[in-house]
Parts: structure tokens; sequence; C-alpha cells
């Protein structure tokens, strides 16, 4: 039974099939639990190693690296609060201190009714509207505590949902169609290259052994 | 006065609200530039990126077409695209993928046909999910045009695209960082030598890393040729480049003008541009080149926006990103931010990195805090010292990347100028902005 909804389990497994190696798929395959579960939940870490080839240790090692990996449970709307030097300078830590009080939690904390998780971020990379403020990684433009409460107003009113997607950047992702260029066409290629890289390893090896051939020579003098 | 005359080459689109789209990418040159390249040999190609001496527009400034041509004597396997974007205050390649995700990718498909490379991957920082799914649909556009899959516009060359995404890892920047990131592992930087992808790179394969500026600006460097990119700028210096201004400023955004034909004074205070700082305060200092880069005094306000010129002066053009501090900014409160950064993001495979971020840290949050001692300054000087022997620049390395000698930068450069400012946090006890 896969721990993945089926249509998340399609995506899934294409996703794998993008890549020459299956743990590669790694990253996009948490953001795709994530989706699903809002956090990392066990029977997803499970099934991750099962696709990328690799344990559940691995997975959760990999994945408690990454900022935007959740290993405990968050509320429906995360809502992301960079500080960094930007948004610094134009009143980011007062903001997040009104934040605390408009979301009723603490920073890394979840609102009591499940709706929001607040973060202290790094740089986002919108620095022209700052401080920079992110709900589900949608960039939301709010830079003044007012605009903020009237943000959150709407977020919890239901209003911004077609703006704000839950969990998961890549809920709205979608290739069309998995890999067009044949695997014998890049066999092709990587044969030219491997021969090519054989001759040149030839080649220096040789260089080499003509060099160590003129200095035991210049020895024996 | 600032020169604004030169062409925007890869900004151009965004004077329109619809730039993103298909649609005005094909009324405005679109694929014109990727025609044009199809029809000359790769090395032709590479040639004109020659030509151009378009330099790497990640932070590093290494030349792209050096880059390829250490790459061109070995076939390689991979071309990948650093959309990881996440040195503080930089915003720039935000912009290019979110409002012209096309352009970007007709780069790439330029790039990977002068490179003769038949997979290439777009990484971008997991933070861009709207650029995640424009850049997307560029692809999924390309594929729809022939742009992209088998035998490219009925030409003898073929290239699959993956976009692919972060979750949030700074470190990951750090092309080799990247590339394990892209095998699925954590962002550990790889030890060196050997120093470049192209040796030992995806999969253990020979892979060049691009940064996403630097690919778009190919389509142009192709229709109009190299030369007429290096007419523009000066010296290393050629073409235009996007500057991120942000901070104490009246306009901050994101500018292309041309390298070293305009000055810091200029970005900050020409009307067209940064239009001069917030309740004309007077200016405290510049941050010219991302949060990794020594800090710039007002004297230095007129040098001119150029590798070498920036250089020069013991700093950094960096990532293109310019943060401006008022005379009411702390910079005791700025620096602790700026090492509580890289005290996050160290990856923590090297002891300098990841022990010096977090005791710099907590020292600059004892004297942001009140809890300061007037030796403290003096004992940040001799931990950055032990991250970054000399304290000279460019920085001695004495970790894996360049992170860790990134972080005494701000320390040392604000101490340098401002060491008063610390002195007062220590006799006030605590910011006596606050």
């Amino acid at each position: 039974m896969s721990h993945f909804r089926p249509e998340l389990r399609q995506r899934a497994d294409e996703l794998v099939a993008l890549y020459p190696r299956k743990r590669s798929a790694m990253l996009p395959l948490l953001h795709l639990a994530q989706e699903q579960d809002g956090y990392l939940t066990e029977p997803a870490i499970e099934e991750i190693a099962e696709l990328t080839g690799t344990s559940a240790a691995d997975v959760r090692g990999t994945a408690a690296f990454y900022d935007m990996i959740h290993l405990e449970p968050v509320g429906k709307y995360v809502v992301g609060i960079c500080t960094n030097i930007a948004c610094l300078l134009n009143g980011a830590q007062e903001m997040l201190e009104h934040a605390t009080t408009t979301l009723g939690c603490p920073v890394g904390g979840t609102s009591s009714d499940g709706l929001f998780t607040l973060e202290e971020t790094e740089c986002l990379a919108d620095c022209n509207l700052a401080p920079c403020v992110q709900v589900n990684h949608r960039y939301v433009r709010t830079t003044t505590p007012d605009a903020f409460d009237a943000m959150v107003a709407d977020v919890r009113a239901g209003k911004l949902d077609h703006e704000i997607p839950s969990h998961g950047t890549l809920v709205r992702v979608r290739r069309q169609g998995g890999l067009r260029v044949s695997r014998e066409e890049i066999a092709q290629q990587r044969a030219v290259a491997a021969a090519a890289r054989a001759e040149r390893d030839a080649a220096a090896k040789e260089a080499a052994e003509a060099a160590a051939a003129i200095v035991s020579t210049e020895e024996k003098k | 006065m600032a020169s604004l005359n030169a062409p925007k080459i890869v900004s151009s689109r965004g004077q329109y609200a619809d730039s993103h789209t298909l649609a005005r990418f094909l009324e405005t040159d679109g694929y014109v530039g990727l025609k044009k390249a199809l029809t000359m040999h790769p090395e032709e190609v590479a040639a004109e990126v020659d030509a151009a001496s378009l330099l790497g527009r990640g932070g590093a400034g290494f030349p792209a077409g050096r880059k390829w041509s250490m790459l061109r004597k070995s076939p390689i396997s991979y071309l990948v695209v650093n959309g990881d974007e996440s040195e503080p205050a930089t915003f720039k390649d935000h912009f290019l993928v979110e409002r012209d995700p096309n352009q970007l990718v007709e780069g790439v498909i330029i790039a990977a046909y002068a490179l003769q490379v038949t997979q290439a991957f777009i990484f971008l920082r997991g933070e861009f999910a709207l650029g995640l799914e424009r850049v997307q649909q560029a692809v999924n556009d390309a594929y729809a045009q022939g742009a992209l899959g088998q035998r490219i516009f009925g030409h003898d060359f073929s290239l699959d695209i993956v976009v692919h995404t972060g979750a949030g890892a700074y470190v990951c920047g750090e092309e080799t960082a990247l590339i394990e990131a892209l095998e699925g592992k954590r962002g550990f930087p790889r030890i060196k030598p050997p120093f470049f992808p192209a040796v030992t790179g995806l999969y253990g394969e020979p892979t060049v890393v691009n940064n996403v500026e630097t690919m778009s600006n190919l389509p142009w460097i192709i229709r109009n040729g190299g030369a007429a990119f290096a007419a523009l700028g000066t010296g290393r210096s050629t073409g235009t480049r996007l500057f991120a201004l942000a901070g104490r400023v009246k306009n901050p955004g994101v500018y292309e003008i041309e390298m070293v034909k305009n000055t810091f004074r200029d970005l900050i205070f020409d009307p067209a541009l940064g239009g001069g700082i917030i309740g004309d305060k007077a200016l405290k200092a510049i941050i010219p080149g991302g949060v990794s880069s020594p800090w710039f005094g007002p004297d230095l306000l007129d040098t001119p926006l150029g590798q070498d010129e920036v250089g020069g002066l013991g700093s950094m053009l960096g990532s293109g990103s310019v943060v401006v501090l008022d005379e009411d900014s702390c910079v005791v409160r700025a620096v602790w931010r700026i090492t509580k950064f890289f005290s996050n993001e160290s990856c923590g495979q090297c002891t300098p990195c990841r022990e010096g971020s977090g005791w710099i840290e907590r020292i600059m949050y004892r004297i942001e805090h009140g809890g300061g001692r007037l030796e403290d300054v003096d004992l940040l000087l001799d931990l950055c010292d032990n991250i970054a022997p000399g304290l000279s620049w460019p920085p001695q390395q004495t970790t894996i990347c360049v992170l860790g000698p990134s972080i005494p930068s701000s320390v040392t450069s604000a101490i340098k100028m401002f060491r008063d400012d610390f002195v007062a946090h220590v006799a006030h006890g605590g910011c006596p902005h606050d």
C-alpha cells in the first residue's frame, strides 16, 4: 500500500524517471510528501526510501539538512518572515514580533487552532519589498503590520486560497511528458565521451611515463 | 551622472506585465538566438561567448567562456544551471526566473548546444514556488515549440531539461554542494581538488555549472554577436549587469546597467535608479556585493561598478547585490544578523566555520543586547583570523568552501570602520539605537 495518494504516487514515479539515478529525486519527493501531509511523516519517509533506493535513516538524515522540510507537524499555513539584512534594516524584527501577537504563536510555534505556523527565515530574495513575508512559500508582499493583519484576516477567511495553495512548492508544477532524448542517443554520446576521455588519459599516462624515464636516465648519470 | 544608454540585455521584457508568457516571448525575439546558434558550429557558438568575455554572474566572476573551454577538451555529460540564489539581499535571479523564464530556457539550450550536452538541469531554490511554476511552463512550452526534445528545430541536436528544486539551504549555491543536492544528498560542498565539477561533477562525470543570469545573457549575445557585448563596459567587466539594490533606499529594486560606466553613487542616488536614501539621511556604509563581501564607507561611493574596480579596493562585486545602511542603521545589529545567518547556514563539515560562526554570532548577540565586554572586539578579530588567517582579501581559506572565509568580511570591516559603535554598545550596556 502506498502512503502517497494515487495521484501523488504517480507524480512521484514520474519524478524518479526524470533522473539518471533514482536518488536525485529525493528533494522533489520530500516536497511531494509535504504537499500531502504538511510535514514529513514516517510512512512517507519509508516510501521515499523505497522510491530512491535508500534507507529510511538516509532519507531522514538528508531531510534534516534542509530548512524547508518539516519533521514535526505544522499549521495549514506556514508564515515565513525574513529578518536578514535588507529586511532587518526595514523593520523585520518588529514585524516578526508583531506577527507573534497576530497569529497567537511564538516564532517556530503553531497557533492553537492549527491554522498558522510562524517561522523566522533567511533571505527570501524579494528584498525590494522588505520586510519580506511568504505564506506557504508564496510572496504576500505585506510590508507593514496593518497590511500583514489584513492579509492574515483574508487567509483566515479562505479568501487567498487560490493564491496560496497548500504545502509543497511543487503543487502546481506539472511537467508535460518525460524525457524525449532516447537512451540510445545518450549512450552514444557517453561512448564518444568515454572514448575521448580514455584517449586523453592514455596520453597523460604516456607523458608521465616519458617524464619518469627521463628522470631515471638523469639519475643514472 | 548615471550612464543609462546601454541596451537592456536580460531585462528588456521586464517592461511588460505578461513578460513571462510564451506569446510575449515569441513577439520579442524569442528563440531567434537559439535558431541562429543551431545554424552555427558548436565551437563557433562557444567562440561568440568567449568574444563577449562574459564573466559568470553567480558571484565568483569566472569567465564563462573559459569555464567552457576547459571542458570542451573533454566531452562533458551534464549542464547544471544554478538558480539557488540565496546570498542575502540578492534578488536578481528571482527577477529572471519569474519575469523571463523563456529567456532563461533559451539560454540553457544555447549553452547545451555549444557544449554538446544532451541533459541539463535547472536547479531553483525551493522558496521560488512561482518561479518553479513559470520555468516548468517555459520548459513545457519549449518542448511544444520543438525547441527541446528530439532534433531541436529539425537540427541534429537533442536535449532534455529537467527543472529541479532545492529545499532551503544557502550552501547549495556552492557548485559542488549544488551537485550533491541534485544527487539527492545533504548539500555538503565537496573537498577540492578537483577544483571544478568540470573534472568530477554530477554522478562523477564532467559537469558545467552556470548561473541563471549568465545563461540569460546568451540569447542576446548570439543575436547581436559577442563583440557587441564586449563593446559595453570596460576592461574585464563587459556587457551590462543586474544590480539588486536594497536597504535604506527610496527605490529598491533590480536595475540593469552597463558595467563600470556607473558608480555606487549613481546606483544609489540617481532618480532613475535608487533615488537616494529614505528621509534623505546620510549614508553610513554600503555592502557592495552580498553579505560575504567587505563593506565600503561613503568615501568609496564613486567606485565604478566593475569587477576589478571593486576588487582592487579590497572587496568584490560578488552577487550584484548592494545594501545601503543609513546613519540611523545599527551596524552592530546588522553584523549580528549577518553572522547569525552564516551560523545557521554553515553545513557543519569544517570546524573553523561550524564553531567559529556560532562563537562570533553569540559574541555579537551579547554586544548588541547589553552583555558585551570591551575585550570582545579584539576577541572577534582573533576568531575571524582563525577562520581566515591574516584577514586579507581575498581571504585565506581554512575550510572546504568559501562560506567559512565569508564570515569575517562584515565583522572585520565593521570593526575597522565603526569600532566606536562597538565600544558604545558595551559602554551603554546595549544598543544605543533601541
